[in-house]
């Protein structure tokens, strides 16, 4: 079962603990208490606390209430990178889980070579987060680079992907692309769960290949592609390194790849601007919370559950 | 903990779920040909998906000229004088920011191990209070942004004195922060029969023993996933390593070669490529010799 089907089953289980079992259960946890205390919850209380202020890291914050909010509003660069954040997550996340489903379905079980085809295919997610293969893609996607060598082999004049706005981001949304094995090999494992005999019968019955793609493996696998949609909305939500490589450092040309968490890390980082950075995370966590809750709200009704 | 990730049933060449009883007796050729056709697009892909790395590769053995001449993979002349350049490129040799790395990579493998396995068997066999919320809690911070507690945590740890030590990235991962390895080893304790445990308890066997006894050495393959996951990630891993680590001396291979982009301004990527495969050859390595527990680890947690 996965992390959110966790979540939901959570409800309605009763509790039956004594005190001696709590007590030696939290000694395994203290490391965990303490993580959670200090690494995580302390500090998102306290950059909500610092989103309502004005903070350089040298004075101490002033408050200001909801200013970094309103300040947000008037920051055309903010909106921009708005703008181009979801222009990447829409555009890529389904372009890559549709890419992973079809490679899936193809590799399904009865596959000779099925493990050599997969591991090739995952090992592009292991790579694609490294800053190396974001030096490889300025590379390629470059004036001269391998995308304009090989298009010149078929006389096409190329251009500069990366430094021309209009195509900036896509070439950052291909790297995306590129990573659809991680997705893949859960969508391979959701199908192995779904038992044969459907499909045997379906065949008796006279459906085709395309039928029962369709009405059996479609509708079982709803809720591994509700999954890897979350999963994979999240995390391109947050994505950084590509584009904070690709583009030097700047979100440009013309800040056509300044990602949300680019310009966050500019604010914060860079200017230190501090209180604006943590509203800006805010925004992010309620933004990532809100598309995570819609997400699940609308599952009721195109995701299938069998049990 | 249902799935089953080798090559299993396998019916005929073409992959097809028909079986050949039910089935009008199809002739034989067509399907041949389709599957042939199918392995041929297969292999398409695949080459269209490795060929920038091992352009790159070919690339980290060019000269400048070549690198923007030539789309191909054959390399004539070689120059290794590529990785020698690049090695001694930065103010270190490259290999002491590959140190650099690897430190913090054996911590956070460490870090995880302890403390995420600790957390995960409480989860998954002890009974206490509040165990559902903070189970819940446990699983909701899987997917929470990092942005929303970096900013004091850099506070946090600025104040320690911890801004470049390699402190902020190792302690995090001795406190199970990483929760996503938590989940994964409380669905693979979930797997172990409860009764060795019971077996164990009988024999006058407490929590601590039954843990270190009998679950830890079970839990192998899912303590070799966290490790190998977490070693990826950890030597991937930029934005953190961005932030906390800006002194020269302490960079680790992705700062590095960050700033190698900088400082070589378009003019030796013979050497930026080459550095760049040095800087992937863990990774491959990993993925080489771990590729079943990864592709386990995430069939999984990610499926149902």
């Amino acid at each position: 079962m996965s992390a959110l089907g966790e979540l939901k089953s959570l409800k309605g289980q009763r509790q039956t603990a004594t005190k001696r079992d709590t007590l030696a259960a939290y000694l395994f946890l203290l490391p965990w208490f303490v993580g959670l205390l200090i690494i995580t919850v302390g500090p998102m209380l306290a950059s909500l606390y610092l989103s309502f202020t004005d903070y350089n890291l040298i004075q101490p914050p002033e408050w200001i209430g909801l200013d970094n909010l309103q300040r947000m509003l008037g920051d055309d660069r903010l909106l921009n990178s708005f703008k181009v954040t979801f222009l990447y997550v829409f555009i890529s996340v389904p372009a890559q889980l549709a890419l992973a489903l079809a490679l899936a379905v193809l590799l399904d079980r009865g596959m000779r070579g099925l493990a050599f085809y997969r591991s090739i295919f995952y090992l592009p997610s292991l790579l694609g987060s490294s800053v190396a293969i974001a030096v490889l893609w300025r590379q390629i996607f470059g004036t001269s680079g391998l995308v304009n060598q090989v298009l010149a082999l078929v006389g096409i004049e190329g251009r500069g992907w990366i430094s021309d706005p209009s195509t900036a981001l896509s070439t950052i949304i291909i790297l995306n692309v590129w990573t659809f094995g991680a997705p893949m090999v859960i969508f391979l494992a959701g199908l192995r769960q779904i038992p044969r005999m459907y499909y045997e019968a379906a065949s008796t019955e006279g459906a085709g290949k395309r039928r029962q793609f369709w009405s059996i493996t479609l509708p079982l696998l709803t809720p591994i592609i509700f999954f890897n949609l979350v999963l994979q909305l999240i995390h391109a939500f947050q994505s950084f390194t590509q584009a904070f490589v690709v583009s030097g450092g700047t979100g440009g040309p013309s800040d056509s790849t300044m990602f949300y968490t680019l310009y966050l890390y500019q604010r914060g980082f860079q200017n230190f601007d501090m209180g604006y950075a943590s509203a800006m995370a805010w925004v992010l966590l309620i933004i990532i919370g809100a598309f995570t809750a819609l997400n699940f709200y609308a599952s009721k009704w195109w995701v299938f559950y069998d049990d | 903990m249902t799935t089953d990730t080798g090559l299993t049933s396998r019916t005929g060449t073409g992959g097809g779920h028909r079986p050949a009883v039910a089935s009008a007796p199809a002739p034989q050729w067509p399907k041949r040909f389709r599957s042939v056709l199918k392995h041929l697009a297969l292999i398409a892909v695949a080459l269209l998906m490795l060929y920038p790395v091992l352009w790159m590769i070919a690339g980290s053995l060019r000269t400048q000229d070549q690198i923007f001449q030539a789309p191909g993979l054959w390399v004539g002349d070689p120059q290794p004088q590529n990785y020698v350049n690049g090695w001694q490129a930065l103010s270190s040799p490259f290999g002491h920011y590959m140190l650099n790395s690897a430190t913090i990579v054996v911590g956070a493998i460490i870090g995880n191990l302890v403390s995420c396995s600790m957390a995960a068997y409480a989860f998954a066999r002890m009974e206490f209070l509040a165990k559902k919320t903070l189970f819940a809690i446990m699983l909701m911070t899987i997917m929470l942004p990092i942005h929303v507690v970096i900013i004091p945590q850099y506070i946090l740890f600025s104040q320690l004195d911890w801004l470049n030590t390699f402190l902020p990235l190792i302690v995090p991962k001795m406190l199970a922060t990483d929760a996503f390895f938590v989940f994964l080893m409380v669905q693979f304790i979930r797997g172990i029969p409860r009764e060795l445990d019971e077996a164990a308890r009988i024999d006058g066997c407490g929590h601590a023993r039954i843990f270190l006894r009998i679950i830890l050495p079970l839990m192998v393959p899912a303590l070799a996933t966290t490790a190998i996951f977490t070693f990826i990630w950890t030597w991937n891993d930029f934005f953190s390593q961005l932030i906390y680590l800006t002194d020269p001396e302490m960079y680790t291979v992705p700062v590095a070669l960050r700033s190698f982009i900088d400082a070589t301004s378009e003019s030796s990527w013979g050497s930026l490529f080459a550095m760049s495969v040095v800087s992937l050859l863990p990774i491959f390595l990993a993925f080489l010799f771990g590729q079943r527990f990864l592709i386990k680890g995430i069939a999984t947690t990610g499926g149902k």
